[in-house]
């Protein structure tokens, strides 16, 4: 028997995402990630594991990494978030994904929204600079198959650099 | 060469949309009254189904569909197949057991489909997959290749008695016999090849859309070749004809393989979307991955290498057991026969070689193509017998294989490959160097004096790529030819769509692709696009794997663009009133050589389109056609040396530094290059450190999620020394060998072996984990 549409438990979502407000309902069990793509039409944050280790859906979340598989849609109800398509400004690539395109930080694309978005938070996070073993401690979290890092890794450190943080250089 | 053209660093047309977060992967379409379908799946290993019941799921909120295997037979859809036909050595055909897309009577691993559920959301279908109703009677299990061939193990299919597909064998094997007779010296050595889950960071999904008004398919699916899934759905599943059947398979989030094959969730989305009258489209969840992905490797081999006094091989013998799963999917029977067996020989001159390889049965997921495919699996056993040999010998690694090299060409091995090009010494030396290979034993005394065991490993592979001459393919079982083809499309203004079966899954085609043409006809890049990855744009194509997108779909390129340039200056030379031999292209311009008589490029196209004024009887356009069949496989090959730190009280291994030196022949864009060679080196160095696939005696997969099985992750590895050598592959117009596999073929025998000659122990297989080092050097004590 076929639930009517008033007996499914549908819950409120409001939020500021890449600067503009929007609303919109869903489903109790809905993970932040499922609400951006298919709620949202925000595709470019992409689903690669059931377990939050991949690190492709990660967004900010006020400003903060955020793993949008590990958040319920409802969770996230008044924050600000920003995704991989809100962070270039005017057209202009953010300089992270200069960094990316110019190190050849990505192949295949997938796992690229959350390492950018990874990226651009760990940048932030360390205003005194990075070094390579820093860099790739912090993507512990981020999982890409096609690269094996050392490019993407390159990327990180030029953009941190040019961000005008100054690369500590590796011992 | 131009700022864009061949051999230039260019940066990736494909970048900004990736970047952006605009790709278009199969779960980001979408199309109107699309519903979403959840797969029920085998929990047993083994198991006859005795009954499905689908009442209660049907009843479930937002439900449209529950169907099973008995409908689909009913409908005529066929059985999954493999599409190389290997004989056994006693002439009798391999035995493949029927594997149909929604399994009706047995399953025989843990993720068998059984079922498919439709509804209006994925959680609604999950939660009505919950409720089908399937009752078990439970069999008898096997997941070991080895055991599955003793005596009285578990039947796997009622086609394949013993559950042995085929014993098949290639070489010499009286010479071989007479050769270790000769040896003065010979070394053993039982080596497992370890399964690997491919692992493409884009889980598997397809979206089939059933056309009611035209009786007319769409499926779009993450294939790696979206022509031949459409070719098979078509010419053995029964799905729809092919002029009813639009395959497109749009941004692919990596493949490494395990994208090639046509799997039943593809097929049963497409048939289903007929059934409920909706668009179907099914997601893979990573455990879903894990399960049902082909997996790779899984040999267990015994071999042996025979030397003569003075250090020279005599001959090899070499004995495998390769598991190929449960069901044979599309190319499993090709991976551990003509793709590993022919590259036993290696860099070396061995006159006797012979193989024998039993695939078998087992209750796992189906094992298939992954990244190298049979080559690294052949260069593991080669390049870590040789290492063992020369620690046999008391001789150095690198002088043992100097010793035994190639050096004449062509070369023609015991085991059908005949090498065109190369220079292994070169590939050695330049490894040698950068690794300061002669330093080592300081490093070594110096790391020891701090408490921690040094090693360095090499390996020196070779692999055969540009796969493949169709005609030589076909007498060795193939059911396909694996030629490519392009389309060289000049619009009227001058710029250029070329066309190819070649697919890009993170390759960078819309790139190198694009550079050939920059090159040929000085136009911008920017003016130039590459289509590819849809049955309906491009004609037929075989698509992307075995290295083959250089070697084999560029030269297509260059076919056509052969012909286009020629037409061209059919027009210029009739246009400027000279002699056709004189006409050249050069930065854009069409022209006659010597003199100041030029045409713009776009003014030619234009010709060829207003057809105003064009050579008597010649036909307006300018777009041409070209199938390339190579003449030969390509030989990639390489020396890769591996230094590791590794802490005794814990068996932890540092890789201290990494050096890949890598004959490609020629290369279009060394970026591309470099990120392709960085890729396999992790792929390898994760098969050799870190990924373990693992099922209990019940069948169960242990490493079904990325908390259970180890990916390596940018902490684990280090940055990488590559470079390049270059002898120019002699059999395809632009000289390309082919790049995309060396890494992965490369790495795994480099690590263990310097690992092996850190801890003084041999007896390490992989994945060599902390817990399996340490009990190795406490073995060795």
């Amino acid at each position: 028997m076929t639930k009517a549409f008033w007996e499914e438990p549908m819950a409120k979502v409001e939020l500021v995402v890449n600067g503009r407000a929007v609303k919109g309902e869903a489903e109790d069990r809905t993970l932040l990630v499922h609400f951006l793509r298919e709620n949202l039409g925000l595709t470019g944050t992409h689903v690669g594991c059931d377990t939050s280790q991949c690190g492709a859906c990660v967004v900010h979340v006020d400003g903060r990494a955020v793993k949008s598989c590990t958040m319920l849609a409802v969770q996230a109800s008044g924050a600000e978030v920003t995704t991989i398509e809100g962070i270039a400004l005017n057209g202009e690539l953010h300089p992270v994904q200069t960094a990316f395109r110019e190190h050849h930080g990505l192949q295949c694309g997938f796992c690229t929204p959350g390492m950018i978005m990874s990226s651009v938070d760990m940048i932030r996070r360390h205003p005194e600079g990075l070094d390579e073993a820093t860099v790739r401690a912090e993507l512990e979290g981020n999982i890409c198959r096609c690269t094996g890092y050392h490019n993407i890794v390159q990327a990180v450190l030029d953009a941190s650099e040019k961000m005008g943080k100054g690369a500590v250089k590796a011992a | 060469m131009g700022v864009e053209g061949i051999g230039s660093r260019v940066l990736r047309k494909e970048d900004k949309r990736f970047l952006t977060g605009k790709g278009r992967y199969t779960d980001d379409m979408v199309v109107p009254g699309m519903k979403h379908a959840v797969f029920v799946r085998s929990p047993h290993a083994h198991a006859k189904i005795t009954g499905i019941s689908t009442g209660a799921a049907l009843k479930m909120p937002g439900v449209i569909g529950v169907l099973t295997g008995k409908e689909l037979k009913a409908d005529g859809i066929g059985n999954l197949i493999c599409g190389w036909m290997i004989q056994s050595k006693d002439g009798t055909p391999m035995k493949m057991g029927a594997w149909s897309p929604l399994a009706t009577d047995t399953v025989r691993y843990v993720g068998d489909a059984v079922a498919i559920v439709v509804a209006d959301t994925k959680g609604e279908a999950r939660d009505a997959a919950e409720a089908v109703e399937i009752a078990y009677e439970e069999l008898p299990v096997v997941v070991s290749a080895v055991e599955a061939l003793k005596p009285g193990a578990p039947q796997v299919h009622p086609e394949a008695p013993g559950n042995l597909i085929f014993d098949w064998d290639i070489g010499d094997e009286k010479a071989t016999a007479d050769a270790f007779a000769r040896a003065a010296h010979v070394t053993t050595l039982d080596i497992d090849n370890n399964r690997l889950v491919p692992n493409a960071m884009e889980p598997r999904a397809a979206l089939g859309q059933y056309d009611a008004a035209e009786d007319h398919y769409t499926c779009w699916t993450t294939s790696q070749n979206p022509h031949v899934a459409r070719l098979v759905m078509s010419a053995f599943y029964n799905v729809a004809p092919e002029n009813k059947l639009r395959v497109i398979a749009p941004d692919v989030g990596g493949g490494f393989g395990s994208k090639i094959f046509i799997y039943p969730e593809e097929i049963v989305c497409l048939w289903a979307s007929k059934k409920t009258g909706v668009p179907v489209k099914w997601v893979a969840d990573r455990t879903e991955s894990f399960l049902c992905d082909a997996h790779g490797r899984d040999h267990a081999t015994h071999a042996q290498i025979a030397f003569d006094k003075d250090h020279k091989i005599l001959g090899l013998k070499v004995e495998t057991i390769a598991n190929l799963g449960a069901y044979m999917s599309l190319f499993s029977s090709s991976v551990p026969t003509y793709l590993y067996a022919t590259l036993l020989s290696g860099q070396y001159d061995i006159p006797a070689i012979h193989a024998n390889v039993k695939t078998v049965y087992t209750n796992t997921a189906p094992v298939d193509a992954y990244r190298g495919a049979g080559r690294p699996e052949a260069s593991y056993v080669l390049e870590r017998i040789m290492e063992t040999a020369a620690r046999e010998l008391k001789i150095s690694p690198a002088e043992l294989r100097r010793r035994n090299f190639i050096r004449a060409f062509p070369h023609q091995t015991p085991v059908i490959m005949a090498y065109d090009a190369g220079d292994f010494d070169a590939t050695l030396d330049a490894s040698m160097k950068a690794a300061d290979y002669a330093g080592f034993e300081k490093r070594r005394t110096e790391a020891a004096g701090r408490g921690k065991l040094r090693g360095i490993g090499m390996s020196c592979y070779i692999e055969a790529c540009g796969i493949a001459p169709s005609a030589a393919v076909g007498a060795l079982g193939a059911g396909v030819g694996l030629w490519e083809s392009a389309e060289v499309r000049v619009n009227a203004v001058g710029t250029i769509e070329i066309l190819t079966g070649s697919h890009s899954h993170g390759q960078g085609h819309e790139t190198t692709f694009a550079q050939l043409a920059a090159e040929r006809f000085g136009v911008p890049l920017d003016s130039i696009s590459i289509v590819h990855g849809d049955t309906d744009k491009v004609q037929m194509g075989m698509g992307t794997y075995g290295s083959r997108s250089g070697a084999v779909g560029m030269s297509a390129v260059v076919k056509a663009m052969d012909k286009v340039e020629a037409k061209a200056k059919k027009i210029a030379a009739h246009l400027l009133e000279a002699d056709e031999a004189d006409i050249e292209i050069k930065d854009g311009n069409v022209r006659v050589a010597g003199t100041d008589k030029s045409l713009p490029w776009f003014q030619v196209a234009l010709a060829s389109y207003t057809a105003h004024n064009l050579p008597s009887g010649m036909e307006p356009g300018l777009k041409e056609t070209a199938f390339y069949d190579p003449s030969n496989f390509t030989f990639p090959a390489g020396c890769y040396i591996c230094e590791v730190e590794i802490d005794p009280e814990t068996g932890t291994t540092k890789i201290v530094q990494f050096v890949a030196a890598d004959d490609f022949g020629k290369i279009i864009n060394p970026m591309i290059v470099e990120g392709q060679v960085h890729g396999g080196l992790a792929q390898g160095i994760g098969q050799a450190l870190l990924e373990g696939t693992h099922y209990d005696e019940s069948g169960q997969l242990l490493t079904a999620s990325y908390m259970d099985y180890t990916m390596p992750r940018a902490q684990d590895l280090p940055s990488f020394n590559i470079m390049t050598t270059e002898t120019p592959c002699p059999s395809n117009p632009l000289g390309i060998k082919g790049c995309g596999e060396a890494g992965a073929i490369g790495s795994p025998p480099a690590v263990m072996n310097a690992i092996t000659d850190a801890i003084r122990n041999n007896s390490l297989s992989m994945p060599a984990t902390p817990q399996k080092v340490w009990a190795a050097i406490q073995a060795a004590k």
